[in-house]
Formats: structure tokens, sequence, C-alpha cells
């Protein structure tokens, strides 16, 4: 019995790591990408109020990075602190990843610490915008690396274990994994999806609070437009997601989709609550739907819950998680459809109040999404931590200290979230940028 | 040379990036912190926040680097300091988080005010964090770890009543001040600076006495903790040797007031000698006696992975590094304060 508390606690802690961890994560892949995209537009366009924009970005993600970082820390060591046993045995086949992973993060923390402080250093105004390239690259690369591992953990490969100890690896075949398409371009759709939905939100707040400079309007649809965007490609990946499941981790679409029987035609079931005969009740039948997610035509196959052992199904409520995150990222993509749709809706011109109002909610719907899509795929492959090979309860620590630990990190990220969003706020509304536009004689916007 | 020791090498060179960088910026934190607090902030604060800021996340990223590759190359020092580290590990994680977001919050989040709640909070992490990874170094000559048939523990009375276990701390405490007073010493002097110049090389002088006294004490409590690694130690005393020498350079040009380059080459090599022949002694074993870098060494092929996407992410990283030396160590302009503004 002592080890078994410890693994629910490790569970939790680690959990709570990554929740605070994947946002900060997912701003850090996605806006060096907006940032670039406004100074490159910026520069091109020779309109200042651009580049000012970048500017502005720039410092806030300095904070949310900082954040990051020190989470990022965190999970890198507690997943040997909390994992020791796992790390004994997959250390074998995931260390090239891990080591790469960081390697990324090395560039993009080297490059972003050049990248702020060279404004106006250059003689040639696009070499500070290519600064960011590097920036960019790194920190996607750092998620590809990070998200190689992952999948490695859904659908290991690349290895034979015996006795407990993995013979034979091969690195690059663990790392590409049949998991890994799909998992890499969710993760950095997503992120992108995220970071333009926060920025658009804030251009978007700005624009009812009143403020109604040009600059606002520019950033707003440079924001929601990259949002529309990389929206439809999360969606579309999304559905090649639902595909890969069908054919490599078929408990776990099932579970899902509390799609007990085998069979053809399977309708898929929306919304609803189960009972505890197992009994669907309230749900949205839509006929042959999930066997078209599965494979594209409605007389597919579907595998049943009911093909798998009782102790080796993902609890049923992963049901929930999957259909609030599809919910939400539906309302994200209708969002930005509405907003270039803004000339034939009602409400008043040029933008109506309710659509701002759904655009600042974008990124808190964003975050929302990700976080359940996290946990969806994560609480969607227990029992298993290295699915088929290895259980979290054989994985966890043995240390009798994990409780105390949970309740130190608890503090630590209440404090450093509030103080994040404290700080960030602080910092936009101590400098507006209709100062700021002032200061630097930018009135019309152009320099000529 | 066999793959685990190219391994070891690789990580121990990390770990000595890490000494270097992390007691240039805990040490900083310090100073700057005691600076504010004894009201003549701005005489050296500018100077420190100069070099701090372009570099501050690099820090970090040894320290992963270090950990992430003992778990690559030696999968079972995973096991046995991952379960019995974890009160400590999680210490330092918060620690370490704290001053890293204080920093972001107080350099780019206020408008050149300096908060002195933060400035305390770094301050005072720039010295926890180093006393609390230096135990590790205590640890690993075993006795403090052990394993029986309930797992692995960490014996707490056995680690806090050593006396190496403190003699590694007060070390690892005098030597962040001394580099880092070493470094800002050479910095103040690029920079023209005289007035910080001056108090940082008082720092430099004063913190240099007692480092070299607790490297002593932790050279003969190892006698008394490790008897083996102690005779491997004297079997290569050159080394401790010359590292005695450099420090005793390094000293000299700034107590001359010249050539503080050379003077900040001389202290690297200095702990560069000491560093590298302390690791050296202390092989075959990574804790002992349970781990030693033969018998615990990941398979071949991982290794082999693992050494060339080290190689290719040096080729990668080097010029980076080089690069943001040049722009914020060796451009004159900058060190000075006249560009780099942030944004």
């Amino acid at each position: 019995m002592s080890s078994l508390d410890p693994v629910l606690l490790s569970r939790i802690l680690t959990g709570l790591t990554l929740f605070v961890h994947i946002i900060f994560a997912s701003i850090g892949v996605g806006v060096p990408l907006m940032i670039a995209l406004a100074e490159w537009r910026g520069l091109r366009t020779n309109d200042m109020h651009y580049t000012l924009l970048a500017r502005r970005w720039a410092r806030g993600f300095v904070i949310t990075v900082a954040v990051g970082v020190v989470t990022g820390t965190s999970i890198g060591l507690q997943l040997s602190l909390l994992w020791p046993m796992f790390m004994r045995v997959a250390g074998q086949a995931i260390a090239l990843p891990l080591f790469m992973e960081t390697f990324a993060f090395f560039i993009e923390a080297i490059f972003l610490g050049i990248y702020l402080y060279t404004w106006d250093r250059f003689k040639k105004k696009y070499t500070h915008m290519l600064l960011l390239i590097p920036v960019a690259l790194g920190s996607s690369a750092s998620a590809i690396f990070i998200t190689t591992v992952n999948s490695f953990m859904n659908q290991p490969q690349g290895f034979t274990l015996i006795n407990g100890i993995m013979k034979d690896i091969h690195p690059i075949a663990a790392m590409l994994n049949p998991a890994t398409p799909t998992k890499v371009s969710h993760v950095l759709a997503s992120s992108y999806t995220l970071s333009a939905g926060v920025l658009a939100g804030i251009a978007a707040f700005s624009l009812l609070r009143g403020r109604d400079h040009v600059y606002y309007k520019k950033a707003l649809k440079l924001t929601t437009v990259s949002a529309l965007v990389f929206a439809i490609s999360t969606v579309m990946i999304g559905d090649s997601s639902g595909k890969f499941l069908a054919k490599y981790q078929p408990e776990k679409l099932a579970a899902a989709e509390w799609h007990f029987k085998t069979m053809k035609e399977a309708p898929l079931v929306y919304g609803g609550i189960l009972d505890e005969n197992n009994e669907v009740k309230y749900a949205i039948e839509i006929p042959y739907a999930l066997s078209i997610l599965a494979g594209n035509r409605p007389d597919t196959e579907v595998k049943g819950l009911e093909e798998f052992p009782a102790d080796l199904r993902p609890p049923l409520s992963i049901h929930y998680m999957f259909d609030l995150k599809v919910t939400t990222g539906v309302i994200i993509l209708m969002i930005p459809v509405l907003y270039v749709l803004r000339r034939w809706l009602p409400g008043r011109k040029p933008y109506p109040k309710w659509l701002l109002l759904g655009i600042v909610l974008l990124g808190p719907l964003a975050m929302i999404a990700i976080e359940l899509g996290w946990m969806f795929a994560e609480v969607g492959r227990q029992p298993w931590i290295l699915r088929g090979y290895m259980k979290v309860s054989e994985a966890a620590t043995t240390s009798t200290s994990v409780g105390w630990m949970l309740v130190l990190f608890i503090l630590l990220y209440l404090i450093l979230c509030f103080s994040c969003i404290r700080v960030l706020s602080k910092l936009f509304r101590n400098k507006e940028a209709e100062k700021e536009l002032e200061t630097l004689g930018l009135e019309g916007g152009i320099v000529h | 040379m066999s793959y685990e020791i190219v391994g070891i090498a690789i990580l121990w060179t990390f770990l000595f990036g890490y000494l270097l960088v992390a007691s240039i910026d805990f040490g900083a934190g310090f100073f700057s912190f005691y600076s504010v607090l004894t009201g003549h902030q701005n005489k050296i604060h500018n100077i420190i926040q100069r070099y701090l800021s372009p570099v501050w996340e690099v820090t970090n990223v040894f320290l992963i680097f270090f950990v992430v590759g003992l778990n690559g190359f030696f999968p079972d020092a995973a096991y046995y300091y991952g379960t019995a580290l974890l009160v400590p590990g999680s210490i330092a994680i918060v620690l370490l988080a704290i001053r890293g977001v204080y920093y972001a919050y107080n350099t780019y989040g206020h408008s050149g005010k300096n908060n002195i709640v933060y400035m305390a909070l770094y301050g005072a992490t720039g010295l926890l964090i180093p006393a609390a990874l230096s135990t590790v170094l205590a640890i690993s000559e075993g006795g403090i770890i052990i394993e029986n048939s309930t797992g692995v523990h960490l014996q707490w009375g056995q680690l806090l009543s050593n006396p190496y276990t403190w003699a590694v701390i007060i070390l690892a405490l005098v030597s962040v001040l001394y580099i880092s007073a070493m470094f800002l010493a050479y910095y103040a002097k690029r920079a023209g600076d005289k007035v910080a110049f001056e108090i940082v090389r008082g720092y430099a002088l004063l913190w240099s006495g007692p480092t070299i006294v607790a490297s002593l004490l932790a050279f003969f409590q190892i006698n008394k903790q490790n008897p083996d690694h102690f005779t491997n130690m004297l079997n290569i005393a050159w080394m401790f040797v010359a590292s005695f020498i450099c420090f005793a350079g390094a000293v000299y040009l700034v107590w001359q007031r010249r050539h503080l380059g050379v003077s900040f080459i001389l202290v690297m090599l200095q702990f560069a000698f000491a560093w590298y022949g302390y690791g050296r002694s202390h092989l075959p074993y990574v804790l002992y006696p349970y781990i030693n870098v033969y018998d615990s060494f990941t398979n071949s092929t991982m290794a082999y992975a693992l050494i060339t996407a080290f190689v290719a992410g040096l080729l990668v990283l080097i010029p980076s590094l080089i690069l943001i030396l040049r722009l914020f160590l060796f451009d004159a302009k900058y060190v000075r304060g006249h560009e780099g503004k942030k944004g």
C-alpha cells in the first residue's frame, strides 16, 4: 500500500506542473511567429504601427517566457524525481529527443536575449527581424522533440523489452513512431492558434474599452485572420488524430466515444451522461459519424471497448473531455469566421460589440481547449505510462514526501500565475500604446 | 577514449559551464541586492543589469542539459538520485523558479524602478541555490544515499551531520561571490566605470582569501569522507597545484588593477583544474558505490546517438554563444551603456 499513495500524488503533481506549463509553453511556441509577422509587415509596408505592435508583444512575451522556462525546468527535473523507475527503463530510448529539446531551447534562449536588446542596433533593418527565425525555430523544435517523447509513451516502438531492460534500441525509430506526425502537428497548430487568439483578444479588449486608434484595428485584423488560418489547420489535423486513434489506440477512441460494441456504421455519441449500468442517457447520436471519423467511410468497422480487458480500459470520463474539447475547438473556429463576415452581421459597425467580446474570449477558450486536449490524451492512455509495456503504478517514486512537495508546488504555481497576470497588466497599463505612438511621433502611422 | 568516458566528460563540462555562468549570475544577484540595501545601488547595479539581462535565460539551460544528459547516459543515475533527491531537488526547483521569474518581472515588468522585495528574493536565492545544489557533490561521495529492501533513501541525518557537506556548501558560497566579483571587476573595467570597478575589486579581493581556505577545508574533508577518492586526488596533485597558481596569478592582477581579462581567464583555469581534477579522481563512480560509469552506462546505440547530437548541437551552439558574447560582452559601446536599451 505504501507505494500506492505516491503514485496518485505523483500523477497529480505531474499533471499540475504540466497544466501550468503547457499554457506558457504554447505561448512560447506561437508568439515569436506572430511577432515576426508583425515586424515583417511593419518593415515591408514601412508602417511603424506594426513595428510598435511587435515591440509591445515582445515586452510582454519575455514575462511569459520566464514562467515557461521555470515551469519547464520543473517538469524536466520532476520527470526523474517523480518517475525514477520509468526513467531508468525508458531513459534508454527517449534520451535523444530530450537532449535535442534542450539544444533547441538553448538556441531559442540565446537569440531571444539578443533580439530583445538589439532594436535599432543593426544598420540593415531586416537583420533584427531575422533574429526571430532562430527563436521561432528553436521554440517550435523543442515542442516537436518533446512531443515525440509523449508520442513514444503512447505508441512505443524501436526496442525490445527483456526482463525490464530495453535492448536493441533504435532512437530514431522511437522518435518517429506512428503517433508522432499527428501529435506534433496538432500541438504546433493549436499553440499557434492559442497565441494568435490571445493577441487578438488584447486588441479586441482595447477596442471594447473605446480606444479606436487605427493601431488597434490593424492589430485586430492581423491577429484574427492568423487565428482563423491556424484554427482551420488545427481542426483538420484533429480529424486525422481521430483516424490515428482508430487505427493504433482503439481503446482510447472507444472510451472517448462510449463505443462498447465493435461494429460498422458506428454512430457518434455527443454529450450525454452514463448511468451505473453503462447506459448512455440524454446523448445526441449522429449516425455513421464515428465510422466516418475513424476511416472516412460509413462502413468502417470501429472497435468497441468490450474487446479490451477491463483493467486495461481508460476511464470513461474522457468522453466529457473529448466532447468539450471538440466543442471548444469549433467555437474557436467560428469566431474568426464571423469576424471575416462582420460587414453583414447585426450590431454596431464596424465591429459589433458581441463580436469583440467573442474575440476577447478566443484566448481563454483556446487555453481551455489545449488543457482538455492534453487531459484527454494523457488520461486516455491510463493505466499505461508506456502503453503496452509499463503501467503508471510501476513507474512512480517510492518516496513518502510527495504530498508535501505537492503542497509546495501548488503554492509556487499560484504565486507565479497571479504575479504574472499582475505584472503583465501593469506593464501595458503603465505604457499605453497611444502615448508610445505620440512619443515616437507617429500619429499617422506611416513614415514618409 | 571509451563512450563512457566521453559521456561523463561531456556532462562534467556542462556542469563546469553552469558553475561559471551561474556563479557570475548568482553572485551578481547578491551584490546587486546588497548595493541596493546599502544605498549605493546605482554605482554597480547598472553594470550588473547590463550584463545579466541578455543572458539570464541561458544560465538555466546548462543545468537542464546536465540533468537530461545524466539521465540519457546513465539511466541508473536517474533512478538513484531521482528517488533520493525528491525533497532537496524540489526545493532547488522552487528556488530557481522564484529567482528566474522575479528577475524577469523586475527587469522587464516595471519601468526602471527596482522593487526591493524582488531584489531581496533575487539576492537570497542567489546564495541558497548554490548551497542546495552543492550538497549533491557531498552525496555523490557515498554514505548518504543508501539502498535497502524498501528502496532508495536519503539519510537526512547523515547529510546534515557530515562535515564534508558543510565544507562543500561553504566552498560553493564563497566561490560564487569570488567568481562573480572577479568577473564584474573585469566587466566594470571594460566599461570604464571607475567607481563600480573599485567597489567590485574590493569584493573580489575580500572573497579570494575565504575561497582558498574553503578549498583546502573541502580537500581535507574528502579524506575522512572517502579515502579512496582522496588517494586518487593525491595521484593527480599537480592539477590542484596548477589551480592554486592560477588563483595566485588572478588575484595578483586584480590587486595591480592590470590585465583584468587575463585575470578572469586565470580564474576560469583555476576552477577548471580543480573541477576536472576533482571529477577525474571521482571516477569511475557517479554515486559511490552504487553507480559507476561502466556498469550503469546506456546502450551503445543511444550513446552514439547522444554524442552525435551533442557534436551537431555544438556546431550551432558555439557560433550563437560567440555572437551573444560579441554583442554584449565584447562590444565596447554596449558595455558602456550607450546602446541596447530594451525595446
